[in-house]
């Protein structure tokens, strides 16, 4: 449980961190580390060199404006978390952030690292497709805004070149009279969710939009658009477009029965949501 | 081929050590066999148990997933600077002794660490707030029923030495 030996460069910019990942086609970025040091323990993966962009001055910002939320590559999920203004402009971050891991970790994790990790069992990257969200990524030619849908390509795989790295994520922000929620069921509160589900309903009655996105119930992040849908054939659609696996920690029916149970009740606490953000 | 060394100072419990490092030494590993500061304890290696949490510029974090590289000039807290100086056990290990919140104890340096973090942010804990404190934290004797204990006895301690200071 001790990870293979790579170099270690530490940039004090971006520009610098994406010249050494250039010069390197073995080489990986470190921000916080949660998920990328387990996998160097357990050697499932071995990078010839980490270029740890902790110590590059800026990234740790969090601007919000009536737009949405703009988080930036260091910011922790602990910091995201507390930002009061956050919550108010785009709740479905904070809602799900509160179920990222344990506070021991979201004090070090960043929010960014989590959505460039592409783990379809993570909550964030759900989030990011289901807001319509988007991720700002710098590379030797410059920035370019790589869009939620054009993020995630398979199972751990985003769609970043190796020479690039994420300087930031934006959230937009909800809209007015739209309503959120997320819910999940994992074996202990912040371990890694048997499956996960966020929704977001907009408008009402003829109007109504309904859209729900699942973790751990496919290879990918996976947004099911719900509108029209009967009550109590929620589950069942969402799960055409769904293929939750089996693994050690539960059964694929189980987790078909999870995506039915957490899909009426996040669709029917989005409405709720909706109703009390309508004053 | 030998590995590359990066000299590192850590600050351990207010005190700088001058260490050499591969790149791959986990802070834990560091605190443990560079720093000889054996309190810290590794269980699981990837982040799932906690045993091995410390307080990083006050904040409480898993030294196993953290490089001791990474650790350069920040300000680490580990269980052996928890009591005073003159040996007083501080409010949350006042509190593991009294409640019987250890057995074995091997779990219990990354509990009393990530308690006085989560207890100088919360001084008086609701019984679930004192129970998803802990949350990330496994014990495999006690039950966590004396843990729960512990912190809410703990938060009665900090009160009170408060309102005695």
């Amino acid at each position: 449980m001790k990870p293979a030996p790579f170099g270690y460069r530490r940039p004090s910019t971006v520009a610098e961190a994406v010249r050494e990942l250039a010069a390197d086609s073995g080489a990986k970025v470190l921000a916080g580390g949660q998920s990328l040091i387990p996998l160097l323990s357990m050697r499932l993966a071995a990078p010839s060199l980490l270029v740890d962009i902790n110590e590059i001055p800026g990234l740790d910002a969090i601007e919000v404006d009536e737009r949405g939320v703009r988080i930036g590559a260091l910011a922790r999920h602990a910091a995201v978390l507390a930002d009061p203004d956050v919550r108010r402009v785009q709740p479905l971050v904070s809602l799900a952030l509160a179920n990222v891991a344990h506070a021991t970790i979201r004090n070090r994790g960043t929010t960014v690292g989590s959505l460039v990790h592409a783990d379809a069992a993570a909550e964030m990257p759900v989030v990011l497709l289901l807001t319509g969200g988007s991720v700002e990524v710098q590379g030797p030619s410059g920035r370019r805004t790589i869009a939620a849908p054009d993020l995630y390509v398979g199972p751990l795989e985003s769609s970043l070149a190796h020479d690039e790295i994420a300087v930031a994520a934006f959230f937009p922000a909800l809209a007015p009279g739209a309503g959120v929620a997320f819910s999940e069921i994992a074996r202990r509160h912040g371990d890694y969710a048997l499956v996960g589900a966020a929704a977001l309903v907009t408008g009402r009655g003829q109007d109504e939009t309904v859209r729900v996105g699942y973790l751990s119930a496919g290879d990918l992040p996976t947004v099911v658009d719900l509108t029209g849908v009967d009550e109590t054939e929620l589950g069942d659609a969402a799960l055409a477009h769904l293929d939750p696996g089996d693994d050690i920690h539960a059964t694929a029916a189980y987790r078909a029965q999870l995506v039915r149970v957490l899909t009426r009740r996040v669709v029917r606490a989005a409405r709720a949501h909706a109703e009390g953000a309508e004053r | 081929m030998s590995e590359e060394l990066h000299p590192v100072r850590l600050t351990v419990n207010g005190v700088t050590h001058r260490v050499e490092v591969p790149a791959r030494r986990l802070l834990s590993d560091a605190l443990r066999h560079d720093v000889g500061l054996t309190g810290t304890h590794v269980g699981c290696e990837h982040g799932v148990c906690g045993a091995c949490t410390v307080l990083v510029d006050g904040d409480p974090v898993r030294s196993c997933l953290m490089l001791a590289v990474s650790a350069a000039d920040h300000e680490i807290t580990t269980v052996e600077g928890l009591a005073a100086p003159d040996g007083t056990l501080s409010p949350v290990q006042q509190a593991f002794a009294e409640c019987h919140g250890l057995q074995c104890g091997f779990c219990t340096p990354g509990f009393l660490t990530t308690i006085t973090a989560g207890l100088r942010e919360n001084p008086c804990p609701s019984h679930e707030q004192a129970r998803e404190m802990i949350a990330g934290n496994l014990c495999r004797c006690t039950g966590y029923q004396n843990i729960v204990k512990a912190v809410e006895r703990a938060a009665q301690i900090g009160a009170s030495d408060k309102a005695a200071s």
